[in-house]
């Protein structure tokens, strides 16, 4: 790669020649300050609109300054990132920002996390004349079950626009109007219910302020809880044990599940459960699935089509149900996780315990946003009563008087928190296809599985494909993570499946729930996402059981209850059905 | 009443026109703008369902569609009037007083820029010199110039000859 020599601040270096300036500069370890600029490494996520000014520097030679976030890098460059001119700038843009801001910041849902109230601070502003001027944007609140959306608060960075066209191709949002005017909105400022929206809520993972945010649902947990007549019954899925600990000022990666589950108990929930039981029943219920239909089209029987796709995310879900409508008897008809938990806790565990489901509240705890929107499908019939993300499971913990570190760790109750490795690798992109390869191999060839991991389904890349064998049977499968990903895979489909594939694992966030838009802001560091995917394939390695159909209690659910996968009781209880939505 | 179905038809055919146009486009990618151009002076204006139509057709975000239409003064989503009447805000008219007579057409009418009366007899727009500088302040409604308006009362019996 052809090197340049660059001068910052006074430090001469050699760095690459497609550098920028601000890459330049962070190789230096100076660090420029930005608002708009996005880059989460090892996804496809990275805006730099260039639009908020707030990373100008100087440039020998140049009369005006330079936005660091676009200006290439050329032989001899002399920057200065710390002039007087420069810091009056950068404090002006931010203060006419902050101008056309609201300023109730004490009760923001994004305070503490707010990257522009950041910058407030770290540029020391503190003449509330100049921010109090000027007029001020007002714009109606629209919410969806996943997501509020305050665009009083929106400083036209754009990276919600990004992630929505670029990263996800769902296009549900765009810049509309002009000048003063100008927004980041939904066709005819339609309410964002009534748009393509997945509700993967990836762009309040990356909104600087509080522009996007969750819809939260911490007070009727509490309320729940405080109600003597329920017994409110907590799930926990995989990719949340593996981030909560960020809120509590662990390094990424921190595996905190013990802490985790004795919180819960702390916090007043009757059972603290496992997500990850679900998952194994997912996967029982999808292998399965797979496997008959593997057999029917070798068969060459015509009800049924291949390849099948994974069901568990429900912003895929919401994807194909508006993107895809013609393709909809290819996905799994299994229930996700959540929802699988949901039903047995209402009818089996229910049953069991002789609690009457009327009196249950089922609260679950996801990475995600898209999984408010889930529990309020009418086909589901509140099985969940109320979904979390973890970062309110983390206000919901300090809310609750609880340090968290001093906890001493604790086991999910059973029958329903025992799991499987599998389960617990649900949380990231190659881990669904992974689980049920896992027990599809046994189903197909009848034999043990002893090379439990499958290397070449795991990695990064937005598309990937593998071919695994299960005895004589070659399988090929198809992963995507990130929705764009999903759609050029669904887009050969479409053109008739050239590489012939049998099973394709779409999560529509980037990594997959580890990634999820419920989990700690990453603020573009893409080194978190990773480090929380490592530590899901490590808990699945420490676990004894890491095949689903060798979870005991999965095994005992069958037995005394469901019979088989894909069972008449099964299928009305653990499978759905999918209608084309019609949204603009 | 009773003419919905040759509204229809002849809608149908104004798509067909937009469709045609759309279909013979060397490139659809980056042919937006020039296909809104088209769409607007096929159908006048550009109403929801058209947008949705070209989202369609060149395979973009109906979102993005209404970003570059809500952008772009150009283009309107509201049906113009019987009379469009453009009030110049250039510098020469603006300097003798125009900005009162846009006010007076806005009181008059009840509208706002942009906006067509609720008859459909008259729509308001703003333009920037039609070359008529010496006639300071013009007005245009449809093609008819009228020049040197300074009251209310010339507005009033200007809308009068329309009504």
């Amino acid at each position: 790669m052809a090197q340049v020599k660059v001068t910052i601040d006074g430090i001469t270096l050699e760095v690459p020649k497609e550098y920028t300036v601000l890459e330049a500069a962070q190789k230096a370890n100076i660090d420029i300050p930005t608002l708009c600029y996005l880059n989460l490494h090892e996804t496809s996520m990275k805006s730099n609109k260039a639009s908020c000014r707030v990373c100008v520097v100087e440039v020998e030679g140049r009369r005006n300054l330079a936005p660091a976030c676009v200006t290439p890098i050329t032989e001899g460059m002399v920057i200065k990132t710390n002039t007087m001119r420069v810091l009056k700038a950068r404090k002006k843009i931010v203060e006419l920002l902050l101008s056309d801001h609201p300023k109730d910041c004490l009760v923001c849902t994004k305070a503490g996390d707010c990257e522009l109230q950041n910058l407030v601070e770290k540029f020391g502003i503190r003449n509330s004349s100049e921010i109090n001027k000027g007029e001020q944007s007002t714009y109606p609140i629209d919410q969806s079950y996943s997501l509020i959306r305050d665009m009083d608060k929106c400083v036209m960075c754009r990276r919600c626009e990004t992630m929505c066209n670029q990263v996800q191709s769902v296009g549900a949002l765009a810049g509309v109007e002009r000048g003063f005017k100008a927004i980041v909105g939904t066709a005819f400022n339609k309410p964002i219910m009534e748009t393509v929206c997945t509700h993967c809520g990836q762009c309040v993972a990356v909104c600087p302020t509080g522009a996007l945010t969750e819809r939260e649902n911490i007070d009727e947990v509490v309320k729940a809880i405080a109600n003597p007549h329920k017994k409110v019954i907590v799930q926990v899925a995989p990719a949340v044990r593996v981030a909560l600990g960020e809120d509590f000022d662990y390094p990424a990666g921190s595996i905190v599940t013990g802490k985790m589950v004795a919180a819960l108990k702390q916090i007043g929930f009757d059972y603290v459960f496992d997500t990850d039981f679900a998952a194994d029943v997912t996967i029982m219920e999808e292998g399965a699935e797979l496997v008959s239909r593997i057999e029917k089209v070798l068969k060459r029987e015509t009800d049924v089509k291949l390849p099948i796709l994974t069901s568990c995310c429900p912003a895929w879900v919401n994807f194909y149900e508006t993107q895809f409508t013609d393709l909809l008897d290819l996905p799994s008809t299994a229930r996700s996780p959540q929802q699988i938990f949901g039903a047995i806790a209402k009818s089996y565990f229910s049953e069991k315990m002789n609690i009457p489901k009327e009196d249950m509240v089922v609260v679950s705890v996801m990475p995600c946003l898209a999984k408010k929107y889930e529990v309020e499908r009418p086909e589901f019939n509140h099985d969940v009563d109320i979904s979390i993300s973890t970062r309110e499971l983390a206000r919901l913990i300090k809310q609750m008087n609880i340090n968290f570190e001093s906890l001493k760790e604790a086991e999910f109750d059973r029958p329903l928190g025992e799991s499987s490795g599998a389960g617990i690798i649900f949380g990231t992109t190659g881990g669904v296809i992974e689980a049920a390869v896992r027990t599809a191999y046994e189903k197909i060839t009848g034999e043990s599985l002893e090379k439990i991991d499958f290397y070449e389904l795991r990695g990064f890349e937005g598309v990937r494909t593998a071919t695994v064998k299960a005895g004589d049977l070659e399988i090929n499968i198809g992963i995507a993570h990130g929705l764009k990903n999903a759609r050029m895979i669904m887009d050969e489909i479409r053109a008739g499946n050239p590489r012939n594939l049998h099973a394709i694992e779409v999560m529509a966030c980037p990594g997959g729930c580890i990634g999820g838009a419920g989990q700690p802001y990453h603020h573009g560091d893409g080194e978190i996402l990773q480090k929380r995917r490592q530590a899901l394939y490590k808990d699945d390695v420490a676990n004894e059981i890491r095949k689903s159909h060798e979870n005991s209690e999965v095994i005992a659910l069958y037995d005394t209850y469901l019979k088989t996968p894909i069972s008449e009781k099964a299928h009305a209880l653990l499978h759905t059905y999918y209608k084309a939505q019609e949204r603009i | 009443m009773g003419c919905e179905g040759c509204t229809n038809q002849l809608t149908e055919s104004l798509y067909k026109k937009l469709e045609q146009f759309i279909d013979e486009l060397p490139e659809k990618e980056g042919a937006l703008i020039a296909v809104l151009h088209k769409a607007q002076s096929i159908f006048g204006h550009l109403p929801a369902e058209v947008q949705q139509f070209v989202a369609q057709k060149l395979n973009v975000p109906v979102a993005q569609v209404y970003g570059v239409v809500s952008f772009y003064s150009f283009f309107t989503m509201t049906p113009k009037g019987k009379n469009p009447i453009s009030v110049c805000l250039g510098t020469a008219c603006y300097v003798r007083g125009s900005d009162k007579v846009l006010q007076a057409f806005k009181e008059e009418l009840g509208i706002e820029i942009g906006e067509t009366t609720k008859d459909g007899l008259f729509s308001l727009d703003a333009l920037r010199c039609v070359g008529a500088c010496g006639l300071a302040p013009v007005v245009m409604i449809g093609d008819k110039v009228y020049g040197k308006i300074t009251s209310k009362e010339q507005v009033k019996s200007i809308l009068n000859e329309y009504r």
